[in-house]
């Protein structure tokens, strides 16, 4: 187990640092000529053009720029400085994180709660009626957009806005620390409208995994041995059928946190997301720079974590 | 005494650090059944793909009709297919079931340009299909359409196809039901017997060897332990790990039937 | 009364191609202390018959009766039933890396054999479960306790099964094909033990498989089933001396054995397993039989007392005369 946690760390930092040069190479060729313009956001003035040209000695070799941007992550954390919005990059997304972790952590306890259960049932009352109300109640979910689902949430729930005022609308947000209530009031609805689709998908998964797993043959062993049903199901089908899951929990996890954008944005939720948003909108390369390195970081360390963790749950892996 | 068809000279392959093949030689008449027997692990089926050249072995050498062919590459290789030939043991996954009968029988001919007018192709499977116990008529069928022993035919057909002069079969009736494994061991000796050809029957089954095999090569863990003609072999087997294994196969006539009257059969 | 007694079983499965007859009405009994061995190809019904006994087979519909120790398996509601299943009966399966858990270490899945029938701690369990391994013969058992089953050989991991099998001294241990997925001298080794233990315990076996030769060796008696029904029925030592049925017969002949001179020829069966959707009238061999007789694809054979052999049964329409003549040709 050591020498694959040891395997994996080794790739974890390839990986970040091949994340981290592409990144860095794709806003370096990026058409539009001059390097410091782009990064002064709109109309900037001549004084800051030729500050920001010496803040990053524009005029240097490529591979040298690179190698100084990298050393400020590497040894600094520091990604840089969004002349848009007159602050370090880093700062304005640590700022904005907790935000983004609430709603990515509040959205993933919503789908487990929801798709463990109604995977667990469907697969169990195959082609019966709860299996094919809650299949068809999953495609709907997979199949509306979440922006779509997010703005009929709001019209419809939201205190200021909606026919039904029961849940805090778009705006409200404010942080754990500030007022728990209010935090949590105001991440209902993003937390099922982004929970919606994930649900969905991994209800079905479910039940794709746990009709295949109950089907083999040590399922048959268990039964043999006077195995009550019920621990045949949970005890002996259920770990093989969530061990997929896993994986991609991991993964989304990783994505998420990178930032949900299309329903912070519809909620207005102070995270990366829209902090990745407005950047783009703004033209402030260094802040999309600095989200996107930021996201892949998470991914990459979100894949680590899911390979640990299926290795510690199947015990087949760790000797491939 | 002839030259052997097909020699193999201190034959080794290794798969990462485990000699699955350590160390093999043998030479296989024109014209006889070679068996070769084993358990798991014994490096059996590994002996039969690098003898046609579906492996390369790590060290050593093979040559098939005086000719080293060891490191025989390209359309030398290729030339050589249409003298070996093998059969595979799984009928249900070695046939592509996107495919007839008759392509899979037929892409030999296609691969070597051979029998290049449509009709007189077909004519060709047909021959094929009537000489392995096949309905010519079956040959637009898929391969899921057939039983496991028609299969298996259609797999011999595909062997026999280019006319090779060696055959290797790769536990070729095993996954069959038993009933229906005597019809494809027949089909094997008639077609040995009518078309000339070589054999070489790999298989953990000790009677089905003996029966099929004028020589038998018993192996162990990547070694050739013992080597003999059939009737030797099984009769007074010298290697230990032989005995172990032939007496190790249950006797159809029952330990309790003391001298009771003996079957018809012997 | 014998161990165990089956009457009349027929189990059959809803398709969508209509009704799948796998066990058309079969019956047999086993002893305390014998082995019964079931013979049979692939569709003969003989694991179906097994899993029906055990309230294994899902989806099926299933009549007759399964008496253990007078007691109707077949009657008994769900949750009774499984009280009885590893604890009365308990079953070995043919491919043992399949059949255990991947994700349980072998004795967590021997011990929980054990806590399903028996009021125990877990300790008193794993320690049950680390004699059981060395009863079954696997060495170093309380190392070997916390291994994963992919972490062992074909045979250990058979023993695994067997020692679980066993964890409740059943009176009656049915084996599917138990040997079947295993090395020669391996198999060996594993009838041995299965031997050995049911001397040891006095437990009834069947034994289900198509290896003739594994019959022979281990078997005290023999069903031979063909097509979802029992063809042919002898201790075994007749069965392999003065067999009645052509389908035995056909066995005998297609098989190589090496008791047997090498050249003899092996003759093939004609034909292949018939449907069990569409089974053939009469009676089912009839297709393939040599000696087919018009009556033959007509009526059905009954399973019958061979004269002179009340334990011997045979369901054939040839009259006993006419076996024996044809018999003394090259039959086996």
């Amino acid at each position: 187990m050591a020498g694959y946690v040891a395997r994996r760390l080794l790739w974890v930092v390839a990986l970040l640092l091949a994340v981290s040069a592409i990144t860095f190479l794709i806003f370096y060729t990026l058409p539009s000529a001059d390097p410091a313009a782009i990064r002064a956001g709109r109309q900037p003035t001549p004084e800051l053009l030729a500050q920001i040209r010496q803040n990053l000695g524009l005029d240097e070799p490529v591979y040298v720029q690179y190698w100084r941007y990298m050393k400020g992550v590497v040894l600094h954390f520091d990604l840089g400085f969004s002349y848009a919005s007159d602050a370090p990059v880093r700062d304005q997304i640590l700022d904005r994180l907790p935000a983004t972790i609430s709603l990515t952590a509040g959205a993933v306890v919503v789908w487990l709660a929801l798709a463990l259960p109604v995977g667990l049932i469907s697969a169990l009352r195959r082609r019966r009626w709860q299996d094919r109300l809650a299949m068809g109640a999953a495609l709907v979910a997979i199949s509306a957009p979440v922006y779509w689902l997010g703005l009929v949430a709001l019209y419809l729930f939201s205190k200021d806005l909606g026919r039904f005022p029961i849940f805090e609308g778009a705006n409200t947000y404010r942080p754990l620390t500030d007022d728990p209530a209010a935090w949590a009031a105001s991440l209902l609805m993003p937390w099922f409208v982004l929970a919606a689709s994930f649900a969905a998908f991994y209800a079905r998964l479910l039940r794709a995994n746990l009709l295949e797993v109950m089907s083999e043959d040590y399922i048959r062993t268990a039964r043999a041995k006077g195995v009550p049903e019920r621990r045949v199901v949970l005890g002996h089908g259920l770990r093989p059928a969530i061990t997929p899951l896993v994986t991609i929990l991991g993964l989304d996890i990783g994505i998420l946190l990178g930032g949900a954008i299309l329903v912070e944005s519809v909620f207005n939720v102070p995270g990366i997301g829209r902090l990745a948003y407005d950047a783009i909108r703004q033209a402030d390369l260094p802040m999309i720079q600095g989200t996107v390195l930021f996201g892949a970081f998470f991914i990459v360390v979100a894949n680590l974590l899911v390979d640990l963790a299926y290795a510690w749950v199947d015990p087949r892996v760790r000797t491939a | 005494m002839s030259e052997p068809l097909l020699e193999a000279r201190d034959l080794v392959r290794h798969f990462g650090a485990v000699p699955a093949v350590d160390g093999v030689s043998f030479e296989v008449r024109r014209g006889e059944a070679l068996g070769i027997v084993g358990e798991t692990g014994s490096g059996k089926s590994t002996v039969a793909r690098l003898m046609l050249r579906l492996l390369d072995p790590t060290s050593g050498t093979i040559s098939f009709d005086g000719e080293d062919i060891t490191a025989a590459r390209g359309r030398r290789l290729k030339a050589l297919r249409r003298d070996m030939q093998m059969i595979f043991q799984d009928p249900y996954s070695s046939l592509n079931p996107r495919k007839t009968a008759g392509a899979a029988i037929g892409e030999p001919f296609a691969v070597h340009g051979l029998h290049t007018g449509s009709g007189e192709r077909r004519r060709a499977v047909q021959e094929l299909m009537e000489r392995v116990g096949l309905a010519p008529e079956h040959l637009n069928r898929f391969p899921h359409e057939f039983s496991g022993g028609q299969r298996q035919r259609v797999g011999v057909a595909r062997a026999l196809a280019l006319a090779p002069r060696l055959i290797v079969a790769d536990e070729p009736v095993s996954a069959l039901d038993v009933s229906i494994q005597a019809q494809i061991l027949n089909l094997l000796r008639d077609l040995q017997r009518d078309l000339g050809l070589t054999l070489v029957l790999i298989s953990h089954d000790l009677s089905v060897v003996r029966h099929m095999s004028d020589r038998v090569a018993v192996m162990h863990r990547g070694k050739v332990v013992e080597l003999a003609d059939a009737d030797t072999l099984y009769r007074a087997p010298k290697d230990p790990y032989t005995q172990a294994l032939l007496a190790a196969v249950p006797r159809l006539q029952p330990s309790s039937a003391s001298g009771a009257s003996s079957p018809s059969s012997s | 009364m014998a161990l165990l007694e089956v009457e009349g079983l027929r189990v059959s499965f809803p398709t969508e191609d209509g009704v799948l007859e796998a066990v058309g009405g079969v019956s047999f009994s086993v002893e305390a202390g014998r082995v019964l061995g079931i013979v049979g190809e692939s569709g003969s019904g003989k694991s179906v018959t097994a899993l029906s006994v055990m309230g294994l087979a899902r989806g099926a519909q299933v009549s007759g009766q399964a008496r253990l120790d007078g007691r109707d398996l077949l009657t008994l509601a769900p949750d009774e039933m499984r009280r009885v299943r590893g604890r009365d009966v308990a079953m070995v399966f043919q491919d043992p890396l399949s059949s255990l858990h991947p994700l349980h270490r072998v004795g967590r899945q021997v011990a929980e054999a054990v806590r399903v029938h028996q009021d125990v701690t877990r300790a008193a369990a794993r320690a049950r479960a680390v004699e059981l391994l060395g009863e079954v013969g696997i060495p170093e058992p309380a190392r070997r306790v916390d291994a994963w089953p992919h972490e062992l050989s074909g045979g250990m991991r058979q023993r695994v099964m067997i020692a679980m099998a066993l964890a409740n001294e059943p009176r009656l241990l049915i084996a599917d094909e138990p040997t079947t997925a295993l090395d020669v001298t391996v198999q060996a080794q594993i009838l041995e033990l299965l031997e050995r233990l049911r001397a040891e315990r006095g437990m009834g076996v069947v034994l289900i498989t198509h290896d003739l030769g594994v019959v022979a060796q281990v078997a005290d008696d023999v069903a031979v089933m063909y097509a979802g029904q029992i063809v042919e029925r002898a201790p075994a030592a007749t069965l392999f001396a003065a067999p009645e049925h052509p389908y035995t017969w056909g066995l005998l002949r297609s098989v190589p054995r090496l008791d047997a001179p090498r050249e003899r020829e092996l003759v093939p069966i004609q034909g292949r397993p018939p449907s069990l959707l569409h089974p053939p009238g009469g009676c089912r061999f009839h297709p393939r039989c040599p000696h087919v007789r018009e009556r033959h694809r007509h009526v059905e054979p009954p399973l019958e007392p061979v004269a002179g052999d009340p334990r011997h049964s045979v369901a054939c329409l040839l009259d006993a005369p006419t076996r024996r003549e044809l018999r003394q040709g090259p039959v086996a």
